[in-house]
């Protein structure tokens, strides 16, 4: 057998390699060792999700006169699969996942590209982004290709790191190099929000990383030259620089980003403290807002649950965060550190573009909200993540 | 773990911290610091309602009479969502009907471009601005009263109109055109400011509210409220569901005071007089012909402050307003050539009395101790330091009474006590007391100078001048007369702009003696003038005129009655009084001021008391006036009747009086305009299919 594990790891967990039924039922079993914080955070925001999806959705299914409960339970669904995946992810061995790491992204790599052949990928809003796998289901390749890349990055700077500190310069272009590709794939789709996802993501392993300071304070000033030139060359299309200036100001332009954005203020600022009133909300019942179950589903929080119950969504996205870094900080190993770090950084630049664009803050770009959003690529990205999370947490120095 | 590391997860910690911080503050501003406005953009993005305006109430006069009821015409609209979803936005739409109507495409735009939300004050003046002022999901109307055939034809190629539609709507009708105009007032859209102002959201943005009149100031009445759907729509416009429904509530009707035979009778005495003016050459004056550009009339019940009629010449047809009055019209019935027709002279025009005025000057005299049974002296002029005041064209008669200076309108001997007055008020404020300013104090006692409280909008107070009005003027023009001393070449103008600017503040002895007389810079109203004459006919009351009679709701229920009320009493003896009245029915008669006016009048039927007055005005030709109350021994109308730049008292504005109440009383072969010349004691009863029934006559059929 193998060491892969560095010497900090405790010597009770390198006896042996454990079978499963010893990592389920033994007594300092995997599942004793769980986050339950995390996991009740995650599954509860599933949960809210499907609520506020149900709530979006129903008033337009029954007015087409179908099961007005379709997407809550497809939502479900996808929630039990993405809970079934995370359990996997928590699961598997943990040595093995870096050994899993070049599979997963060679994989995630091959979908982006499969995605833009034409008569694979679909066209959604835009993007090409999505897989058609028959039975009205999409994947969409890029959100798994997030978890690869996480994990990947952790795998390169991570493991060499007997007798130094901190990652050689050679190490971050190896990890900017394999980062460039999936990046590119992305671009050509194109997907800016999930570009800004990984842009912010690399930023932060690389920076938990202990890379020096040049890379990172490089990386911030390539990231931000980057958007000037994407906006300033027209490299986007139209529609995607009106979703740009639009959160600028909103009423200037109430085309249909411009529209967007001033519906979803006035659907979530309506809400007021208390909100309407589940199913009671005049904008998510009349369907003022576009996307509202996708990208928008913050805004049925906002009006229906009022500031009680988006922030309750905002409490438990950032215990979520705390957790997650609370995992990073104990981590047994760097490895651990780099793939909770990276979930993270993905969670909270996802969360606040999304929740932001939602607020008029931020640009409108098409990312769902983690555990929230309608859509089952993103749940089981995003639960593959927590399974990540609990997997760190178990090898984590609390329990040594 | 390096140190390094540590330090950028405590750095990644705080940076996602900082994210949510930001986003729960972003949240906490738009939910609970802007939430109510955001929750009302979201109810008006979700609520669409279609306004039903409610039926307004009737104006009717005292017998029941309609003076204001409405009339169902046809109406073209057009829904501008139903436009805006045509491919060309409706271009050949407009283009069609604009057609059909005979309007060009741009004024129907014009007309269906919603307004916006701050209009200028000239726009506001001008309720005829064509744009929207409703909302958008509310069919807007495009033009009222549609010939029936091109309704039809509209109604038959509705393929050709889409979102055109012909439908029937009530609107304002006045049955007698320009009769009592200025009384009754026009409706016209809603303003801006009455939205905001209206805290009980009763008022829609479709609604007409009264402009003028007592569609103005009865409006609440007569209005009614407009019924309001309340549609739920989702995004697209389609209708969800209905949130509420209120019904539209009928307006009620308003009984006035008037009569509209009386105020037939009074508008056609004003329109002779200006006519018989216009036809005679100013001989005192600038040997012209009298321009009579404006005249005013009110019949007053002296006991109950009643306006049976009143009236201003020139008039105008208030029907003009309906749908909108066309930028033209509204000019027009502003403009100075027309003579400003929506001015009503009666309640806003401002003259001096003259020497109607000069009850109150024997009024005064007597208070201060002269004599009522005495003889004064009646010169042809006084002199008042260097200056001279003449009689009226100079006459001399020599000592006479009290009575014989009225009946013959004697000024010389009204000048002797103006300036008795002026000098005892020198003498106090030699001795540092305050002027007593008597005949001021009377002027007021007797309602001048002030608003009588009337039930119609913009009545002008007018003015009794004193010392503390020239005070007031004095300081605030002080600069301009000191700089226009310097200014001005012409020697007389800079004369005058000195002693304004050096002694504008002054009272002067001669302000006291044109007052006395009426004439200067005190300024009345004619109805103050008829409220003046009202309360020394009625042996004091002074009586707050009013049109309001009653208020009835459709089912026939008097809501409320509208009371008579007393505002003052004249600080005047009853036997003053009497000594006044008795006076005054010698004016009438041979020797008096009007008696040519009144000749081969049926005295024996009616005796009518009055008090002629001709003022001067600077640049301008004599105001008429003729002030009067009758019968003259159990007085029941105050008669006053005034007629711009037309000559004296006596030649046009008495015989329009004695014209009037001719005609109220059925005298000189006339018929009577009121049964036995009396207004009735009841009011009409309206019954719940809108009908109404006159109230029983106040005395047996056939007269007194």
């Amino acid at each position: 057998m193998t060491d892969w594990s560095t010497p900090r790891v405790s010597p009770v967990q390198l006896r042996h390699r454990e079978t499963w039924r010893e990592r389920i039922l033994e007594r300092d079993s995997p599942l004793r060792r769980l986050d339950w914080i995390l996991v009740a955070a995650a599954t509860s925001l599933g949960v809210i999700g499907a609520v506020l999806v149900w709530s979006a959705t129903r008033p337009r299914l029954e007015a087409a006169d179908g099961d007005p409960q379709a997407y809550l339970k497809r939502h479900c669904l996808n929630l039990l699969i993405g809970l079934a995946l995370g359990a996997v992810a928590a699961l598997v061995d943990y040595r093995m996942l870096r050994a899993y790491a070049p599979i997963v992204y060679a994989a995630s790599c091959l979908g982006l590209v499969a995605v833009l052949i034409p008569g694979v990928g679909s066209v959604i809003n835009g993007s090409q982004s999505w897989i058609e796998v028959g039975g009205g289901f999409q994947i969409q390749p890029s959100e798994f290709a997030k978890v690869a890349l996480v994990v990947g990055m952790a795998m390169i700077l991570g493991e060499k790191r007997d007798g130094e500190d901190d990652p050689r310069d050679s190490d971050v272009l190896l990890v900017l190099a394999l980062a460039a590709v999936p990046m590119l794939l992305i671009f050509l789709q194109p997907d800016f929000g999930t570009m800004m996802v990984f842009v912010f993501t690399i930023l932060g392993v690389i920076a938990v990383s202990g890379a020096p300071a040049r890379w990172v304070a490089g990386l911030v000033t390539l990231g931000v030259a980057a958007g000037w030139a994407i906006l300033h060359f027209d490299m986007l299309k139209d529609y995607q620089v009106e979703r740009f200036t639009s959160f600028a100001n909103p009423t200037a332009n109430l085309g249909t980003a411009g529209y967007n954005v001033n519906q979803a203020r006035i659907a979530i600022g309506s809400g007021g403290f208390r909100g309407s009133g589940l199913f009671k909300g005049t904008q998510t019942t009349g369907q003022f807002v576009p996307e509202q179950q996708t990208d928008f589903v913050f805004t049925v929080a906002g009006e229906e649950l009022g500031f009680v119950g988006a922030g309750l969504v905002l409490l438990l996205l950032a215990i979520v965060l705390w957790r997650g870094i609370q995992i990073a900080a104990n981590a047994g190993d760097a490895f651990g550190t780099l793939v909770a770090s990276g979930v993270v950084s993905w969670f909270a630049f996802q969360s606040f573009v999304n929740i932001g664009m939602t607020l008029g803050i931020m640009p409108v770009t098409g990312l769902p909200l983690p555990f929230v959003s309608y859509g089952g690529s993103s749940m089981f990205a995003t639960m593959i993540a927590i399974g990540l999370l609990c997997n760190v947490h178990m090898r984590s120095r609390e329990w040594d | 773990m390096s140190d390094r590391s540590r330090l950028r997860l405590a750095v990644l910690r705080i940076l996602v911290l900082s994210l949510f911080l930001t986003l729960l503050g972003r949240l906490w501003f738009l939910q609970v610091m802007a939430g109510e406005r955001y929750a009302k953009i979201a109810k008006s993005n979700r609520v669409r309602p279609v306004i039903t305006a409610a039926p307004r109430g009737r104006i009717l006069d005292s017998v029941g009479r309609q003076l204001v009821r409405n009339r169902t015409v046809s109406v073209v609209t057009i829904d501008r969502t139903a436009l805006d979803r045509l491919p060309d936005d409706g271009d050949d739409v407009v283009e069609r009907l604009g057609g059909v109507l005979g309007m060009s495409p741009a004024e129907i735009r014009a007309r269906i471009s919603p307004c916006v939300a701050k209009r200028d004050r000239k726009a506001k003046a001008a309720p005829d601005v064509p744009c929207w002022n409703g909302s958008p999901f509310q069919p807007v109307p495009i033009m009222t009263d549609v010939d029936d055939e091109v309704a039809f034809r509209i109604e038959e190629h509705a393929e050709d109109f889409p979102g055109v539609e012909a439908s029937l709507q009530a609107v304002r009708h006045y049955p007698n055109k320009s009769l009592a105009a200025h009384l009754l007032g026009y409706i016209s859209p809603v303003t801006e400011k009455e939205l905001a102002d209206d805290t009980d959201d009763v008022l829609q943005r479709t609604d007409l509210t009264g402009r003028a009149g007592l569609e103005q100031s009865y409006d609440a009445d007569l209005r009614g409220r407009s019924g309001v759907k309340q549609y739920l729509v989702d995004s697209r416009g389609r209708v969800t569901g209905l949130a509420a429904d209120t019904p539209a509530e009928s307006g009620n009707d308003l009984v006035t005071t008037i009569d509209a035979r009386a105020q037939r009778v009074l508008e056609t005495a004003l329109e002779n007089a200006v006519l018989k003016a216009r036809s005679m050459i100013d001989k005192r004056g600038n040997k012209l012909p009298f321009k009579a550009p404006s005249a005013a009339g009110v019949i007053l019940d002296v006991h109950t402050g009643e306006v049976v009629g009143m009236a201003s010449y020139p008039s105008y047809d208030p029907g003009l307003f309906i749908g909108g009055i066309s930028q033209r019209d509204f000019a027009y019935l502003n403009s100075k050539e027309a003579g400003v027709p929506l001015i009503s002279r009666a309640t806003q025009g401002l003259f001096a009395p003259a020497s109607t005025f000069k009850i109150v000057s024997t009024a005064d005299a007597v208070r201060r101790g002269n004599s009522l049974y005495g003889t004064y002296n009646c010169p042809g002029s006084v002199k008042l330091g260097p200056r001279t005041f003449h009689n009226f064209d100079s006459a001399r008669l020599g000592p006479i009474s009290l009575r014989t200076s009225l009946v013959k309108s004697c000024d010389t001997v009204y000048y002797r006590f103006a300036i008795d007055e002026y000098v005892a008020d020198l003498a106090r404020i030699e001795r540092k007391q305050k002027p007593a300013e008597g005949l001021q104090g009377m002027a007021r006692a007797f309602g001048l100078g002030a608003k009588t409280g009337i039930d119609l909008p913009s009545e002008s107070a007018g003015r009794v001048l004193d010392r503390a009005f020239k005070k007031k003027r004095w300081d605030a023009m002080r600069a301009t007369y000191c700089k226009q001393a310097k200014a001005y070449q012409d020697p007389y103008l800079r004369a005058l702009s000195q002693e304004n600017c050096t002694d504008g503040y002054r009272y002067n002895g001669g302000d006291h003696v044109n007052l006395s007389i009426g004439q200067g810079e005190t300024l009345v109203t004619p109805l103050q003038l008829a409220r003046a004459y009202a309360a020394l006919a009625n042996g004091g009351k002074l009586i707050k005129p009013r049109l309001g009679k009653a208020v009835i709701d459709r089912t026939g229920k008097v809501v409320r009655l509208v009371p008579t009320e007393q505002t003052g009493t004249l600080p005047v003896s009853a036997e003053v009084l009497a000594y006044i009245r008795e006076s005054l029915t010698g004016v009438t008669k041979p020797g008096g001021t009007a008696s040519s006016a009144f000749a081969g009048f049926d005295f024996s039927r009616l005796d009518v008391a009055g008090k002629t007055g001709t003022a001067e005005v600077n640049n301008k030709q004599d105001t008429s006036w003729f002030a009067s109350f009758a019968p003259a021994q159990a007085p029941k109308y105050a008669v006053v009747v005034m007629v711009e730049q037309a000559g004296t008292g006596g030649t046009i504005a008495a015989p329009a009086v004695r014209e009037v109440y001719e005609g109220l009383y059925g005298l000189g072969g006339r018929s009577a305009a009121m049964a036995c010349g009396l207004t009735p004691r009841e009011l009409p009863v309206v019954r719940p299919d809108g009908s109404v029934q006159p109230p029983p006559p106040p005395c047996p059929q056939g007269g007194p």
